[in-house]
C-alpha cells in the first residue's frame, strides 16, 4: 500500500522528469537480498561462484582472434580490466550504428560483425554468454547508470509501458509482483524487486549462466504469456527501463540466484 | 578441455591444515532426462575426483548422477612438504582432466 501511495504522489507532483517506478529510491535493493544465505555465500566467494567459470572462458575469448588471422576484442579494446570498466553499467544504450537501443550482448555482436568481420554469436550461446559475463564482470561494484533521454527516450517509454502492462492468462503486469508485492512470498520464495544488476547470472535452477532476457522469458512463461524470442526489441526496451529503475545498484555479475 | 578453478593457499607451515576448493565446468547430465523430442539424453557425468599430494592420494570422491552441474568440492589436507598437488577428474567418456598447483612450506 505504501508504495502505491508514493507512486501516486510522485505522479501528481510531477517532481520526477521520468515517470515513476513505483519504488522509492531508498527501498531499492538487489535480488541478492531476496536469496538465501547459502546462495549469497556462493556469490560472494569467487572460488565457489560457478559464474566465474564463464568469466574465465570470456577472458580467453576476449584475447582470441574472431577469425583466423583476424582481430580479437583485445586488438582494439586492449586490457578489458581497464577499458571495459563501467561499460556494462551503461547498457542498454542507444547505438548509432544499429540505429536503436541495444543491450550488451547485441553490442558485442555489433562489434563482431562490423569490426571483426565475423559472424554474430547466436543469442544465448555459450560463447556470447561467456564474453558478456566477462565484460559485465569488469563493472562489478559500479552503479548502474543508463541514459534514457535523447534518442533512447522512445525505447525507454516503451519499456516502461511494458512493465505496467498486464500480460498472459494470469493477466499480471511486472509491477504487480515486483513493485507492489516485493518481499512477500510466491511459491515459497520471496518476490524480488526484479532488478537485473546480477545478470548474466548463474541460476541454480538453470545450472548455468543465463542472460537477463532468459530470466524475462521465464517471467513471461510464469504469467502464461507467450515469450518473445531472444533479442526482441520488446525485451531490450524493458531491460532499459529495468536498468533505469535499478539506477545506483551495483553490478554483481556474475550473480548467483536460486 | 573444461575449465576448472582451484583455490588454496600457495604457502603454508608444515603441519598446517589447509582448505582446498575446486570447481569444474561440467554438464553432469544424469541420463534420465529427455530432450524436446522425447529421446533420452545419455548420461554424461564426471564419475571420479582424485587429489594427490606429491604423488600420494589425499582425497578421493566418487560422483553420481544426482550431483549438480559444475561440481564444487571442498576438502582439507595437512601440509607435509613443498611440492605439487594434482587434481584429476575422470569423465564418463574416459577422458581425465588434470590440474596442478604448487605449495611451498615456509
Amino acid at each position: 500500500m505504501a508504495t502505491t501511495l508514493v507512486f501516486g504522489a510522485a505522479s501528481a507532483l510531477g517532481q520526477d522528469a521520468h515517470p515513476p517506478t513505483g519504488l522509492r529510491p531508498a527501498d531499492t535493493r538487489s535480488g541478492y537480498f531476496f536469496t538465501s544465505r547459502e546462495t549469497q555465500a556462493m556469490q560472494d566467494d569467487d572460488s565457489a561462484n560457478p559464474g566465474i567459470l564463464w568469466v574465465q572462458e570470456g577472458e580467453a575469448l576476449w584475447r582470441k582472434a574472431a577469425s583466423p588471422g583476424g582481430t580479437s576484442c583485445a586488438s582494439c579494446h586492449g586490457d578489458a580490466t581497464v577499458n571495459m570498466k563501467g561499460v556494462a553499467a551503461r547498457y542498454p544504450a542507444f547505438d548509432a550504428r544499429a540505429g536503436r537501443v541495444i543491450n550488451l550482448e547485441q553490442g558485442i555482436n555489433v562489434c563482431r560483425v562490423d569490426r571483426q568481420a565475423a559472424p554474430a554469436f547466436a543469442l544465448e550461446s555459450r560463447d556470447l554468454l561467456a564474453l558478456t559475463t566477462y565484460v559485465a564482470h569488469q563493472s562489478r561494484g559500479l552503479p548502474i547508470e543508463v541514459i534514457t533521454d535523447g534518442p533512447a527516450r522512445p525505447y525507454f517509454e516503451a519499456g516502461r509501458a511494458a512493465f505496467f502492462l498486464r500480460q498472459g492468462q494470469f493477466n499480471l503486469a511486472c509491477a504487480q509482483c515486483h513493485d507492489e508485492r516485493w518481499g512477500q512470498q510466491l511459491r515459497g520464495h520471496p518476490i524480488s524487486q526484479g532488478h537485473g544488476n546480477a545478470y548474466p547470472a548463474y541460476r541454480l535452477e538453470w545450472q548455468s549462466v543465463g542472460s537477463l532476457q532468459r530470466r524475462l522469458r521465464n517471467c513471461n512463461i510464469g504469467v502464461r504469456a507467450e515469450p518473445y524470442p531472444y533479442g526482441a526489441q520488446e525485451y531490450v526496451n524493458l531491460e532499459l527501463f529495468l536498468a533505469w529503475r535499478a539506477s545506483g545498484l551495483p553490478i554483481e555479475t556474475p550473480g548467483v540466484r536460486r | 578441455m573444461a575449465r576448472a578453478l582451484i583455490r588454496m593457499p600457495t604457502q603454508a607451515k608444515k603441519g598446517e591444515v589447509i582448505e582446498i576448493k575446486t570447481l569444474i565446468a561440467h554438464p553432469m547430465e544424469p541420463g534420465v532426462r529427455r530432450d524436446s523430442t522425447g529421446r533420452l539424453i545419455p548420461r554424461h557425468i564426471l564419475n571420479r575426483f582424485v587429489c594427490t599430494y606429491n604423488g600420494e592420494e589425499v582425497f578421493r570422491a566418487d560422483l553420481f548422477p544426482a550431483i549438480a552441474a559444475n561440481p564444487f568440492l571442498t576438502f582439507f589436507t595437512v601440509v607435509t612438504a613443498s611440492g605439487e598437488l594434482a587434481f584429476q577428474w575422470t569423465d564418463d567418456d574416459g577422458t581425465i582432466q588434470t590440474e596442478t598447483t604448487q605449495i611451498t612450506v615456509v
